[in-house]
């Protein structure tokens, strides 16, 4: 028996898997792939299967982590060419290896933001959206399991930088805590919406580049 | 993908229904190929993805060289509006290209109710409804499955019906399409040839005659046209194909496992089942054949379950064997084996236990009817004794969960066979009183009905249904008849099933409702979330149809039926005879027991042989 981490990307059509859509499509890869997991010993056995930070639907990754125990000794350099081999489209693991920290270390996420103007991008627009994302406090409307409530989501935005990449498309380059709270992308394109209407976006897209831990080492 | 998908897919429910990118799924390249097909399945991704059929032709014509099919789902109403409003037309999920620019649309019939959504999607596709308005530069529309064998409401919309089995007629209209390509032949003649494929029928050519009373007084065929469409069946079932190498949705679905066809055909002659009829003669895959198959689609597919699936499953006569077979590699592998429909004579402890190993769910069983008398009326040979039985042997084994399915309006039913319905049940909670292993875990017993819809080909095809009011006074008295606690009762509302009654044995006028129902916005009509029996009442006053002339009408003996002219093997003189003996409520053997000669075994060589 083995654990094994995986690091992977999901992206294109993959995007839209849902979190416990893609727990049951790794369970069938990983029997596709012909690598035995270990199960849980309970009245209803399942695979141990571990995800770092689950995604939402519809953004995209390249810095997926997922934690399982493999039942036999396999190199573990061999691991993403059968797992591959047996993926859905748009999903690729990148690596295999034996984890040596645990994912409560995991800290900061760096996210790549698309924000697409249909009639082009406004004019001072990349200044506008940076010094909103710099602001000491920064109180946005959001749902939350109890409904909505108000919440300062500074706290959670390391640093955001904008770039021009397009005649209709400015890209958003954000650090922003991992968990503990966990801070979706979207909660930026929110904040525009609510703060600077006038700079809200016709439609955003979201990937996640790299994840960090406290002292911002690349986590594996 | 598509750009504009990517902007509502995010606000759409479930978005991995929409992009294709299944492992397994078929791509080609579009430079290597002459044929495009786009099968579409009018129901939901989740329905359409969990059906046995569609993989099978999937596979068969993507074996192909030169054919390309992709599959194409009804979008929930969430998903349609939203590609309504952004222009994006029906597309297929393999390529993402839209179907308008395919050269055959093939729609899979397997429910009435579905009709209204095939509009809906050639509409949404681009595509006009109705053959009479579409150009040989329009895709062909051709339509199969078991709604086939009665094709005629749907006549205006289909240029080309393939009834029977599929296997073999779709490479043979994909050959024919293919040189018919090359060749430049107009839709005319492409139809005309496509007509002597065995099984094919072209609705253009043919035209209806009526009595004054509204009856079907004469079909004509044009020149160079069968007169009798008679089905194509697969042969050898034994060696026809089998998808092994399935597609696996990343997102669930209905029936997220393997499926394994352990046979086609079933000997048994219940005579309301259509499907005991139209799929007749029994042919059987050899146990070694299927324990492969199901070994090598489990290995191919990651799934952790297996399912036997046939019409009657236990009456596999290997079925040990192959249980054995299958639970040998599975067990180990934590590979859950599930049988569905069960009859409730031959089902043994034996192998329930087997089964149960791996995982235990509920019984279900379906003595259809009440009271001996009216089972034996059904041909439903299964007696009290039998299913009691059955139900000791399961509570003894732990089992603690049954559920029992009847129908109402049965031909001949009175009241005292519809209070046997509730002495069933209280007879099957005495059963667990006595027997149970374990009696501080209760019993759930739930008896459900649904009202009769007499369809095509069985010999209550000149039945009258019951009204909705009969139906709904006959559920009251159920209810008020059924006393213990343990036991639940779920009855199904009668609306649908006059629709479904006049869709059934419709003839080429009910086209016309269903065209209307669809402008006044119907859809997804299998779904409670979309069905509005108001709106079909409304589309039959506008159309001057009456519905009560399709659904609650005794038909005669004599009487012309729009599907005479669609032969499924039986003949209709056995039907006949069948009908009266019903009536006389005397049962027929089953296939193993004596043929009855019901014209079946002449459809292949070696007939019944595999009974």
């Amino acid at each position: 028996m083995s654990e094994c981490r995986i690091l992977f990307s999901k992206t294109g059509t993959a995007r839209y898997i849902s979190h416990l859509d893609l727990m049951r499509t790794m369970q069938r890869v990983f029997i596709r792939a012909g690598l035995a997991l270990k199960h849980t010993e309970g009245f209803n056995p399942h695979p141990c299967m571990t995800f770092a930070l689950p995604l939402s639907v519809g953004s995209g990754s390249v810095c997926e982590l997922m934690d399982t125990v493999l039942l036999e000794d396999v190199p573990f350099e061999s691991v993403p060419a059968l797992l591959n081999a047996a993926m859905p489209a748009g999903i690729e693991v990148l690596q295999a290896y034996a984890p040596s920290r645990k994912f409560r270390e995991l800290f900061w996420l760096d996210t790549q933001t698309t924000l697409v103007y249909d009639a082009g991008v406004p004019e001072g627009g990349p200044e506008a959206l940076e010094a909103l994302f710099a602001r000491q406090e920064l109180i946005i409307n959001k749902k939350s399991k109890r409904g909505y409530g108000d919440v300062d989501i500074a706290p959670c935005i390391y640093s955001a930088r904008l770039e021009r990449t397009g005649e209709n498309t400015l890209t958003l380059y954000a650090r922003l805590t991992a968990q503990t709270p966990a801070m979706n992308p979207e909660n930026l394109v929110n904040a525009i919406r609510q703060k600077l209407p006038a700079l809200a976006p016709d439609f955003a897209g979201h990937q996640r580049l790299e994840v960090y831990d406290k002292l911002m080492n690349i986590f594996r | 993908m598509r750009k504009e998908l990517e902007r509502i897919l995010p606000r759409v429910q479930k978005p991995a229904r929409y992009t294709g990118g299944e492992y397994n799924q078929v791509v080609k390249d579009k430079a290597q190929v002459s044929l495009r097909i786009a099968f579409c399945f009018p129901d939901t991704y989740e329905i359409g993805m969990s059906n046995l059929g569609m993989r099978i032709l999937y596979g068969v014509f993507n074996a192909m060289d030169g054919v390309w099919c992709e599959r194409v789902f009804a979008p929930w109403g969430d998903m349609e509006d939203e590609m309504r409003r952004a222009g994006i037309p029906l597309y297929a999920l393999e390529s993402g290209d839209d179907v308008r620019n395919f050269d055959i649309i093939a729609f899979t019939l397997g429910y009435e109710m579905a009709y209204t959504e095939v509009l809906n999607m050639l509409d949404l596709a681009g595509v006009p409804v109705r053959s009479a308005d579409r150009k040989d530069s329009d895709p062909l529309v051709i339509a199969g499955g078991t709604c086939a064998y009665n094709p005629e409401p749907m006549a205006d919309f289909i240029d080309l019906f393939l009834l029977g089995e599929g296997e073999e007629q779709c490479r043979e209209l994909a050959e024919l399409c293919m040189a018919a390509k090359q060749e430049k032949t107009d839709r005319g003649a492409l139809l005309q040839k496509a007509s002597q494929i065995g099984g094919a029928y072209v609705p253009t050519a043919y035209t209806p005659a009526y009595h004054e009373d509204g009856t079907l007084k004469s079909v004509t065929a044009a020149p160079g046209y069968p007169e009798t469409v008679k089905k194509r069946i697969v042969a050898d079932f034994d060696r026809s194909y089998f998808p092994e190498k399935m597609i696996v949705p990343s997102t669930e679905i209905v029936h997220d496992r393997v499926v394994l066809e352990l046979f086609r055909g079933c000997i048994r002659g219940c005579r309301f089942c259509q499907a005991g009829y139209v799929y007749r003669p029994v042919r059987t895959r050899a146990p070694e054949r299927l324990v492969r198959q199901g070994i090598d689609a489990l290995k191919n597919s990651g799934y952790e379950e297996v399912t036997l699936s046939s019409l009657s499953t236990s009456d596999y006569k290997p079925l040990n064997g192959l249980c054995d077979g299958l639970l040998d590699w599975c067990e180990p592998r934590k590979v859950s084996l599930s049988l569905p429909s069960l009859r409730a004579d031959n089902f043994s402890m034996d192998l329930m236990q087997r089964v149960q190993k791996v995982r235990k769910s509920g019984l279900t069983f379906a003595p259809e009817a009440g009271s001996q008398r009216l089972r034996d009326v059904i041909n439903k040979n299964v007696t009290e004794e039998e299913l009691l039985n059955t139900c000791r042997i399961a509570f003894e084994g732990g089992w603690n969960t049954i559920k029992l399915y009847f129908m109402l309006g049965l031909p001949t039913e009175t009241d005292e066979d519809v209070v046997a319905i509730a002495e069933l049940a209280n007879k099957v909670l005495w059963t667990w009183k006595q027997h149970a292993a374990n009696k501080s875990r209760g019993v759930r017993i739930t008896v459900s009905t649904s009202c009769f819809v007499p369809k095509p080909h069985t010999p209550f095809q000149w039945e009258a249904q019951v009204t909705m009011e009969e139906y709904m006074r006959r559920v009251e008295l159920l209810r008020s008849s059924m006393r213990a606690r343990a036991v639940t009762y779920n009855w199904h509302a009668a609306d649908t099933s006059l629709i479904e009654a006049v869709l059934a044995r419709g003839d080429r006028r009910v086209g016309a409702v269903i065209e209307e129902v669809w402008r006044r916005g119907g859809r997804l009509d299998s779904w409670s979330d979309y069905f509005s029996f108001d709106r079909w009442m409304q589309a039959f006053e506008a159309c001057g149809v009456d519905p009560a002339f399709y659904a609650n009408r005794t038909r005669s003996c004599g009487e012309l039926l729009p599907w005479d002219m669609f032969s499924v093997g039986v003949r209709r003189d056995y039907l006949e005879k069948e009908r009266q003996t019903a009536y006389a409520g005397v049962i027929t053997p089953d296939c193993r027991v004596r043929c009855s000669g019901c014209g079946a075994a002449a459809l292949r060589e070696g007939g019944c042989k595999d009974v």
